[in-house]
């Protein structure tokens, strides 16, 4: 689906300097909610690796997917063409980006508090760790009680980047942030 | 892609549809489970590792489509290929059989991408390289779920060991093949975009055996193999497979949504 854009966005666009444009960007895309997490925006997960403007004057915002199979990367694909539309930038592309690959490492430090507040327990380990993934379970703290007497329920949740976990001491079920 | 003008590497098309075509079996078989798995975490654990095959699927077929360079995207090699015209080593076409044949299948492919992906992070050819990036966090992942399985199941009851026991029995002869180099594996080792085979089977016969061990299952013999998926000489299940994959696209030409 391409995006066309009405002629009065390309004038908007025509007074600003390159900086204002990016610096636009960055706020529309701060506003765009994870659509499987909505406590944060796709800006906090850090999954816009970059915006800049390309010769040709469109803008372009590279764009990285989680997993390579989240059904939500096409949601939210275009939920960043409809702010950029909306905040009448100009042209521009969005540029999928694989490589180096999303990391939850990447998660912003107020993108970690936000889903610590909503329930979800960030990610706690380093990419260097990976690794460790193949090994046994390490310590888990419930989001609601502090305690580490928690337990893995499922390897995977209601998405892909989420693991079921369960307290053993307030009895709560709670979801973990996969490190990846 | 960028290719010279007609040529098109051929040897590149067919290894991208061989690693695209194994994810996108698999991940269509894991499918079938959903609904009728043995707990709702299961559901959703085998839900996902199928969506991340069907990613990674996705990736590859799109690349193998550019480099085609025939105006085939990722959709028509899916939906509108012949049985023929699939290259997936048949280990991944095998029915899933009840939950403990599924696991023993899924272990055995996930140590094997797990291997394959690691080393091709190094490949010279970029594109390939990104994807295996992307695509070994997530293998970890899944063969952390599967050995998880096959351990309890193995080193469970008298009835869930024989059962796992059997299914690796069953499965074992079809992993000949996915280590089986012929010419145009070796050509990708030798450009460097594939890793030599002869490599990812001592990674993952070190694996496998650490997994085994600890599911107290008992390794069988390799067979010398008459399988020749990554050739397009599929078994039997294949077709069903496909029937059922690409049942709309066929009845409804184009349909989108």
């Amino acid at each position: 689906m391409s995006a066309v854009l009405p002629r009065t966005v390309d004038r908007l666009a025509a007074g600003r300097t390159d900086a204002a444009r990016i610096a636009a960007a960055w706020r529309a895309l701060a506003l765009v909610e994870d659509p499987e997490i909505p406590a944060l925006s796709i800006v906090d997960l850090g999954l816009i690796r970059f915006v800049n403007v390309k010769p040709n004057g469109y803008l372009e915002v590279g764009l990285s997917p989680t997993y390579v199979g989240c059904p939500a990367t096409e949601v939210i694909r275009q939920s960043v063409r409809d702010a950029l539309s909306q905040a009448a930038l100009g042209d521009f592309d969005v540029t999928n980006v694989l490589s180096p690959a999303w990391s939850s490492d990447w998660i912003t430090p107020e993108g970690r508090d936000k889903l610590h507040a909503y329930g979800i327990v960030p990610p706690e380990r380093s990419v260097s760790n990976m690794r460790d993934v193949l090994r046994k379970n390490l310590p888990v703290v419930c989001p609601r009680c502090g305690s580490v007497e928690t337990e893995t329920v499922s390897e995977f949740g209601s998405t892909p980047c989420k693991a079921l976990h369960r307290c053993r001491t307030c009895l709560e079920p709670f979801e973990y942030f996969k490190c990846i | 892609m960028s290719v010279d003008a007609g040529k098109v590497d051929a040897d590149l098309v067919r290894y991208v549809l061989r690693l695209g075509d194994l994810s996108l079996i698999l991940g269509q078989r894991l499918g079938e489970w959903v609904g009728h798995s043995p707990a709702l975490e299961e559901d959703l654990g085998l839900a996902n590792i199928a969506l991340d095959m069907i990613g990674q699927a996705r990736l590859l077929l799109s690349y193998a489509g550019e480099i085609e360079g025939r105006g085939r995207d990722e959709d028509q090699l899916a939906y509108l290929r012949e049985q023929g015209a699939f290259f997936n080593a048949i280990l991944a076409e095998q029915p899933n059989g009840d939950f403990g044949q599924t696991i023993v299948r899924q272990v055995l492919i996930d140590a094997f991408q797990l291997e394959l992906y690691e080393r091709m992070t190094a490949s010279r050819d970029e594109r390939l390289a990104a994807i295996a990036a992307k695509a070994v966090k997530e293998v970890r992942y899944h063969l952390r779920y599967s050995s998880g399985w096959l351990v309890r199941l193995g080193d469970g009851t008298d009835e869930s060991h024989a059962r796992v026991q059997s299914a690796l029995d069953l499965l074992w002869p079809y992993t000949v093949e996915l280590f089986a180099a012929d010419e145009v594996d070796l050509r990708m080792a030798e450009r460097g975009i594939g890793p030599p085979l002869a490599n990812v089977y001592a990674g993952w016969s070190a694996r496998i055996d650490a997994i085994l061990s600890e599911a107290t299952l008992r390794r069988p013999a390799d067979r010398p193999h008459a399988w020749h998926g990554k050739r397009g000489q599929h078994s039997e299940h294949l077709g069903y497979v496909l029937a059922e994959m690409q049942y709309l696209q066929r009845t409804y030409p184009d349909a989108r949504w």
